[in-house]
């Protein structure tokens, strides 16, 4: 470095060297008839995909300058999974640094490489991002755009730049996984397949959250989903279960079987895996081992009305809980020897162990509710006699009658309830050796799954077969991915597409299931109404025939009468007014014989209408 | 330049040539908002005082109310030239004060982006001095080669100015394909005009009258009144963050300090031009060292991202001279108290004063331009 100090003074000459560029092109582009294109990446206006857009906020939320602003799109129509409201963009305040595209869930929001506004309406300046595919008055082709004209109201289509990458996104798309009983060993007794999370996995997965809210608004009974997460991110099940408590008082149940209706909306399930929102309450829920010093509930007031119950399933203990909290008293019916209902009998206990539903049965108990089981409603006690001596009545009844195929010599094959029921509390079934499941549905899988490890638990070390046969082909099994999965990975053998034809019977028992391929199951209108392909059939080989077709409410316990009183809706279920009350004054209902969902959830949901519509009844009187 | 007040005799007992002017913010010879009140008598400064506070944002303040990620694509905006080294210095304090693991490729990545961008701040200056001198084809040269570093972010970051990158977690996006080759060509086609530029500016007799023995400071000057950067290496000591703190991938390759012993304006331009030199070297190097892999590793979400209570004090050698960041956290989803040590703030309001003592007004512009201050860095 020494030589370079002593400084060469340097030419007066030298300079001149430079004479040479005044021989050489211009370096400058004449704008606009030399335009340079703006690179790939370019980080310009943005560009929103409406029909993938889901108006989550997410890009409103993270902007640092509040440049993006949600508003109500009032001709979109809200649905679960997508509000109606869309991002609104003031390029005042925005600083083109693109958070919004790198949280954005959906990957619909984008920047362009557009960059040219100029107008003398600073209005124009503040607009609704869309793109080519909603927008075509305002994105043009090559032939009709002009550089000369571009603004937000004239722009280029197909002129994409900074776009959204899941390699580098904001939100973390990949959940936690979590720790199962591995197929080959769960199979092989009725342990619980789902180990859950434990307070570190807890917390990882629930750091995931976007707080979006989509969830909330998807959820039937509108819980405070994004709180409770929150809570349990933060380390405080307390305040979690608290704020769970404040809609759903079985967590207990409901972070096992819960049909997951958020997760179906969450906004990371759209480019990534759902939160695990079910799982998230079920830790809190079982981290918590008592939830009376925890919750401590006071009921109000009491207020001298008594309210008859039928049915503790889901509607039934959540109705129970709900209005015993306003100080009514509560008695609830039920045939069963315990609190649950169907979710008593029908999910295996590879998937709710009784110990899980009896937690949130003796909680309820506790706050004072009366619970009658063993008690069948039209047998013990009579209907009339419960409405004679009620201020309210609550039918929660649920579905307790399986359907069957009534195809020839079906008299050999068990139903799945009885099935289901007598392998959850009752003392277990014979199966045979090779079985076939009629049915494609949730419950079908649960039979299924059921009836393997009876299998594997009565012959041990012997060759076993379980199959089912559905008239749904594979794309349009009832049943939930998640299930099939997971029967498949426990050897669950399928033959979708197959309608039961006969039971083939020698020496009076069951050889096989002779089956007719089907041509189509819905008929043009979307009802159920199956065709068959007559002369493809062929002969499943089987011991044990198990129908899980489906089930129906039943109303026998009702008198004459108050039946015919009793009115449904097109679909056949029990038609309720908006307070939950059926056509026959002060019985309300609630649960699988009032929606079409079917799920626990729904049923608290209803439940917490009904209870709303009861409180507001008894309290005018 | 406006004449404000003129003293009389009688009044303050001084001579009665001497002046207070105002030089800048609005001045031809003034680069940035950015002014300086001078006394002069004749053409000789008697006293110089540096006027900050016209590009006053209140950044450190604002910092307090953003989270950790909104945070990110602000701080750059405090040097306007070379926004780089800004990003870089909030995302390695978040990192230290989160213990996030940046992947290897990152850090070179990192490294290729704060040098590309440090031929650019140089460049810019380059213009900025030699404009200043009335040398203006090599300074248009100059910009125009900047323009060419500008098109490379805009390729590689999708904002030619503001490149909102270096992020915590390593980068945002990786390399496009083929920008390796790019970045060759280009440093290349920039390189090739090495020659021109020396013949007609660093060579040229002309510059060498008008810089030498202009705003002179010896080194234990430069280390009592707090210069860093070109400033101080000008002056013979080879002190450089890269170097004596290595962070990113600085430490994974050879290059050298450039230094000169003078201490004058000539010295510093002349270590702007050897460190340009030197900074093309490196991105090739590391361009061959460059490792395979992954660019970022995610932070957590943003909308519950907190930071365990601390604090940080991190450094790194931007084109100016050590740049410093404090940052401490409460525990919350934002920062409490955010500050910066940015070199512009001695050398403008330290430096400057001192040398401007004695000095010739035609040499204010010159001086300033030499110490390469930038004004936003010194407001915030």
């Amino acid at each position: 470095m020494k030589e370079k100090t002593t400084d060469q003074k340097g030419s007066i000459l030298s300079p001149f060297k430079a004479v040479k560029y005044l021989f050489k092109k211009p370096r400058t582009l004449r704008y606009p008839f030399e335009r340079k294109e703006p690179a790939l990446r370019y980080r310009g206006f943005h560009l929103n995909d409406w029909e993938k857009c889901t108006g989550c906020g997410n890009c409103a939320d993270i902007c640092p300058n509040e440049a993006i602003e949600m508003v109500e799109i009032p001709e979109i129509e809200p649905k679960p999974g997508e509000k109606n409201e869309r991002p609104k963009l003031d390029y005042g305040r925005c600083c083109f640094c693109g958070l919004c595209v790198d949280i954005c869930p959906a990957g619909s929001l984008r920047l362009s490489r557009d960059y040219f506004h100029i107008h003398f309406d600073t209005n124009t300046f503040a607009f609704f991002p869309k793109d080519e595919k909603t927008d075509k008055e305002h994105f043009l082709g090559p032939e009709q755009y002009s550089i000369l004209k571009a603004s937000l109201a004239h722009r280029k289509e197909n002129y994409e730049g900074f776009t959204s990458d899941l390699d580098y996104s904001l939100f973390e798309p990949q959940r936690v996984s979590m720790p199962e009983v591995p197929p080959e060993e769960r199979k092989l007794s009725f342990i619980e397949q789902v180990i859950g999370y434990n307070k570190e996995e807890a917390k990882r997965e629930a750091s995931r959250c976007l707080e979006c809210k989509l969830c909330e608004e998807a959820c039937p009974a509108h819980l405070k989903i994004s709180d409770y997460i929150k809570a349990v991110h933060e380390d405080k099940p307390d305040e979690s279960l608290k704020k769970i408590f404040e809609d759903n008082p079985i967590p207990s149940i409901c972070g096992r079987i819960c049909m997951k209706h958020c997760e179906t909306a969450c906004s990371l399930s759209i480019r990534g895996e759902s939160l695990a929102i079910r799982w998230l309450k079920r830790f809190v829920a079982d981290s918590i081992k008592d939830y009376e010093t925890t919750l401590e509930l006071q009921a109000a007031e009491p207020t001298g009305k008594k309210v008859a119950v039928i049915g503790a399933g889901p509607s039934g203990l959540s109705i129970a809980y709900f209005l015993t909290l306003k100080g009514h008293k509560v008695v609830v019916f039920d045939s069963l020897p315990g609190g649950g209902g169907m979710i008593r009998i029908g999910p295996p206990l590879y998937r709710l162990p009784l110990e899980a539903i009896d937690k949130d049965v003796n909680h309820i108990a506790s706050l004072g509710v009366e619970f009658r089981f063993n008690t069948t409603v039209g047998k013990d006690i009579l209907f009339e006699d419960i409405l004679k001596e009620y201020d309210a009545i609550h039918l929660g009844i649920g579905t307790t009658v399986s359907r069957s195929t009534k195809v020839k010599n079906i008299d050999k094959a068990h139903l799945a309830l009885p099935f289901l029921q007598e392998n959850k509390i009752g003392s277990g079934t014979k199966v045979g050796k090779e079985i076939i499941v009629i049915g494609g549905g949730n419950v079908a899988m649960d039979v299924a799954r059921e009836a393997l490890r009876l299998q594997y638990m009565q012959y041990p070390n012997e060759e076993v077969v379980t199959k089912t046969v559905s008239l749904e082909d594979w794309d349009e099994l009832p049943a939930t991915k998640e299930e099939i999965e997971e029967a498949k990975a426990e050897g669950v053998q399928f033959n979708p597409g197959w309608g039961p034809k006969e039971v083939k019977v020698e020496d009076g028992r069951i050889k096989g299931l002779s089956c007719v391929k089907v041509k189509s199951v819905f008929d043009e209108e979307g009802r159920f109404s199956p065709t068959f392909y007559e002369e493809q059939q062929t002969l499943l080989d089987g011991d044990t025939i198990i129908e899980a077709i489906g089930q129906a409410p039943d109303f026998s316990f009702l008198p004459k009468e108050l039946f015919e009183k009793l009115e449904f809706t097109p679909q056949r279920k029990v038609k309720v007014d908006e307070n939950g009350m059926t056509s026959i004054p002060k019985v309300f209902a609630g649960g699988d014989i009032v929606n079409l969902n079917l799920d626990a959830v729904t049923a608290i949901a209803d439940a917490k209408i009904a209870a709303e519509g009861i409180h507001k009844m008894l309290c005018k009187r | 330049m406006e004449i404000l007040t003129k003293k009389l005799n009688s009044q303050t007992g001084t001579s009665p040539r001497e002046l207070e002017l105002y030089f800048g913010p609005q001045h031809l010879g003034m680069v940035g908002n950015f002014s300086i009140t001078l006394k002069v008598e004749g053409d000789r400064i008697l006293e110089a005082q540096a006027n900050p506070g016209y590009l006053h944002r209140g950044f450190e303040k604002l910092m307090e109310y953003r989270t950790w990620i909104q945070n990110f694509p602000m701080v750059c905006r405090i040097n306007v030239v070379e926004p780089d080294s800004m990003e870089m210095i909030y995302a390695m304090a978040v990192e230290k004060l989160a213990q996030i693991e940046v992947p290897e490729r990152a850090h070179f990545v990192r490294s290729i982006c704060l040098e590309l961008a440090r031929v650019g701040s140089h460049l810019f200056g380059l213009w900025a001095y030699a404009n200043m001198l009335g040398f203006d084809t090599v300074a248009q040269w100059a910009m125009y080669h900047r323009d060419l570093i500008l098109d490379l972010f805009e390729e590689l970051t999708g904002g030619r100015v503001y490149h909102i990158y270096i992020w915590p977690g390593g980068v945002r996006r990786d390399f496009p394909s083929g920008f390796k080759d790019k970045i060759v060509n280009t440093l290349h086609s920039i390189g090739g005009c090495v020659p021109d530029y020396d013949s007609t500016f660093f060579n040229n007799r002309l510059f060498y009258e008008r810089a030498k023995e202009i705003g002179k400071l010896t080194q234990q000057q430069a280390k009592q009144w707090g210069a860093t950067g070109q400033t101080l290496r000008a002056t013979g000591m080879p002190y450089d963050i890269r170097k004596v703190e290595p962070y990113a991938a600085y430490d994974k390759v050879d290059w050298d300090v450039p230094t000169r012993d003078d201490g004058d304006a000539y010295s510093r331009v002349w270590v702007i031009r050897d460190e340009m030199i030197e900074s093309v070297h490196m991105i090739f190097k590391l361009l061959d060292a460059m490792p395979e892999g992954p660019v970022y590793n995610r932070v957590p979400n943003p909308f519950k991202w907190k930071i365990p209570k601390g604090e940080a004090y991190v450094r790194c050698e931007s084109s100016r001279g050590e740049l410093g960041l404090y940052l401490v956290s409460d525990g919350g989803d934002k920062p409490y108290r955010v500050h910066f040590r940015t070199p512009s703030y001695p050398h403008g309001l330290i430096v400057l004063e001192k040398l401007l003592k004695n000095a010739s007004i035609a040499d204010v512009g010159n001086i300033m331009i030499s110490l390469y201050v930038v004004a936003p860095e010194i407001d915030r």
